[in-house]
């Protein structure tokens, strides 16, 4: 555990070609983000040895695992390399326990052991009381846990996480996800997480990936990328709401010449790629133009009411007649406040922001 | 696929409502079975008329069979010695052309469900060339192979001594001939929705190909490789049309039951009969003993 995983990956699929490079240090976890079709899954396979790349080089803990160059390809089996999936993939005809310790039989530890160690790890994941137990008779949750103690019970150099939670119901999800946050990060498992959920990213990863199309868009540190976006997908799994445009005086200048108003996170050329971020809750919502301070204003046609918790937010569509970067951008109101607006789709609504809101950052390419 | 014996026609229904009502008015699902409270919107009543002329098709012939047997010389019938030695050979030769397409035929299902290569694309319409194929025309294409002027009779003549047309052995090949595709195709179905989700996890778990396919592959698809083998034993079981062009019927070599209820249907219309119901109660025992088991590895 001194090296880490480098990965540089060149792979064509039917719908994109991948062509990124991550890399994460020992111990630590990285969250790779994107939408459907961008590639994340096809990166889990490729370090895993299930797919073969076409360029490219994994390299683990100092060894080299795959390098097109060299024609090296270590098998799937001897890479070391959990894995564990959305689905939990317990395999049906072993108990809960047998499952756990395939992983030490197949190291050629011997039965007894192979069982004591399986239980360890099944209580290890608080699921002790199901070791005998078949895949048949475990819910989702329970089944996932199994699952992550297979997983864990190999010892694997690097774990691979492929979205561990989306197939879990609301109840079940946020105690895996603290489980993971327990055994994984806590425990300084080097690992790789894909996930199209901010809060898995949040509370699980130490660095974050954007993939989009098969390229790396942006990465760093979880907090930045996600607290300063720079691409739409990232604002969006961050809840926030982001304008691109260039960096201009006093803000961001959009395509069709506005000046969203805001405050640069760091000094901007003029002219220069950027991005205006600020999150739906800051975002007030009036019926016709407002008067008074709010520095950015601009018509929306309202697109869709989606209820989240305690608020409503609104999405909006460009009008007509208005530029297109107000499409898609969100407002956090209360119940109440959409009462008052009577707003339904389609109402013509003003959204305002006010600048100390708005923080500007350099753009992606 | 536990269907309740037939009951007496009207009694069965509301006897079994009662019965029902005793247990007191469970809404768990029934364990096994089709879920009785399941609307079936997707069957137009007509639909049952054509099912069950399909139905009357194969079962009339059965019970005719069993109408025109005499009874009473069944016992006799079928403990002759050319009965009984048929027998024999029929459940020997197919039990050892099973076996050959276990050992031949399991191997090639798993080379067609997993294999990424492309000549493997052209390998599966030969493979199921003798599904389509008249059995006859099977045989005597292994007849003109393996036979004295086949090119593989005569290496075979040759190098080994050895003559396979009109042997024990012909009966075994061409049995496996006809039924192996039948194994191949049930167990392929069953490698291919099986899938290799499994198979991925097991090798990251350090498994190496050999320890994934005994320990997690052949477990998944098992009940498939079950219904194939029933399959193919059956079809070896019935086999007339290779086995008759490729190995002749001689009596205790050759002639198995099918070939021997043909050979006298003629001048003993009794004993072919009686043949035929033993060909009938094998069969069911088959179906029997291997359905259930059968039908959950087809689902």
């Amino acid at each position: 555990m001194t090296a880490g995983l480098s990965a540089s990956i060149v792979l064509r699929r039917p719908s994109f070609v991948l062509d990124a490079a991550l890399a994460v240090e020992a111990g630590q976890v990285l969250a790779i983000l994107g939408p459907n079709g961008a590639g994340k899954s096809t990166v889990l396979g490729v370090l895993a040895g299930l797919l073969r790349p076409e360029r490219g080089r994994v390299e683990l803990g100092g060894r080299v695992l795959t390098d097109t160059a060299t024609g090296t390809e270590v098998p799937t089996h001897r890479r070391r390399v959990g894995l564990l999936a959305q689905q939990p993939l317990l395999f049906p005809h072993l108990t809960a326990a047998a499952n756990v310790a395939f992983g030490p039989r197949c190291a050629g530890v011997d039965r007894r052991t192979a069982d004591r160690t399986a239980r360890r790890w099944l209580a290890e994941v608080d699921a002790g009381e199901l070791a005998d137990r078949r895949p048949a008779q475990l819910s989702g949750g329970q089944a996932q846990r199994v699952a992550l103690a297979r997983a864990l019970a190999g010892e694997p150099e690097l774990l691979l996480l492929d979205e561990p939670l989306a197939a879990l119901d609301v109840d079940s999800a946020p105690a895996m996800r603290a489980l993971l946050r327990r055994v994984v990060r806590d425990a300084g498992r080097t690992t790789v997480l894909v996930t199209h959920h901010v809060l898995d990213a949040l509370v699980l990863a130490d660095h974050v990936l954007v993939l989009t199309g098969g390229a790396a868009v942006e990465q760093g540190p979880a907090r930045d990328v996600l607290a300063r976006p720079r691409s739409g997908f990232a604002a969006r799994v961050a809840g926030l709401n982001l304008v691109r445009g260039t960096a201009a005086a006093g803000g961001l200048r959009t395509a069709d010449g506005t000046l969203v108003a805001g405050l640069c996170s760091e000094p901007l050329v003029e002219g220069a790629a950027a991005v205006a971020v600020f999150p739906p809750s800051a975002v007030a919502v009036f019926p016709a133009r407002p008067g008074g301070s709010p520095r950015n204003v601009a018509e929306v046609r309202l697109a869709a009411l989606e209820p989240r918790g305690d608020v409503v937010r609104l999405r909006a569509a460009a009008p007509s007649h208005a530029p297109g970067w107000v499409d898609g951008l969100a407002a956090d109101v209360t119940p109440a406040a959409v009462a008052d607006l009577g707003a339904d789709v389609g109402a013509r609504l003003w959204f305002a922001v006010k600048a100390t809101e708005v923080s500007v950052h350099p753009g992606a390419r | 696929m536990t269907a309740p014996p037939p009951a007496p026609p009207g009694a069965g229904r509301p006897a079994r409502r009662a019965a029902a009502r005793r247990r007191g008015r469970s809404l768990a699902p029934p364990r096994r079975g089709p879920d009785r409270h399941v609307v079936a919107v997707g069957l137009p009543p007509w639909l049952w008329l054509p099912a069950g002329a399909g139905f009357a098709l194969i079962a009339l012939p059965v019970l005719g069979l069993v109408a025109r047997a005499d009874l009473a010389r069944l016992p006799e019938l079928v403990t002759s010695d050319a009965a009984l030695a048929a027998l024999g050979l029929s459940l020997r030769t197919a039990a050892v052309s099973t076996l050959l397409c276990l050992l031949l035929g399991g191997p090639l299902a798993a080379v067609l469900a997993r294999s990424t290569s492309p000549a493997v694309r052209l390998v599966r319409p030969v493979v199921l060339l003798p599904l389509v194929l008249p059995p006859v025309v099977g045989g005597l294409a292994l007849l003109y192979t393996l036979g004295r002027t086949g090119f593989g009779g005569r290496v075979l003549e040759l190098w080994f001594g050895v003559t396979v047309p009109f042997t024990t052995a012909a009966v075994v090949l061409a049995q496996t001939f006809v039924a192996m595709p039948f194994l191949v195709v049930a167990l392929e179905g069953a490698l291919r929705t099986a899938g290799q989700r499994y198979e991925a996890v097991a090798a990251t778990l350090g498994a190496s190909p050999g320890t994934v396919f005994r320990r997690v592959t052949l477990p998944l698809v098992l009940p498939g490789l079950g219904s194939g083998l029933v399959l193919a034993f059956a079809r070896a079981l019935g086999e007339f049309g290779a086995t008759i062009a490729f190995a002749g019927s001689l009596q205790g070599t050759t002639r198995t039951l099918p070939l021997l209820v043909y050979q006298v249907r003629e001048v003993d219309v009794d004993g072919a009969v009686a043949l035929s119901l033993v060909l009938v109660v094998v069969a069911v025992v088959v179906i029997a003993v291997a359905r259930p088991r059968a039908a959950e590895g087809l689902r």
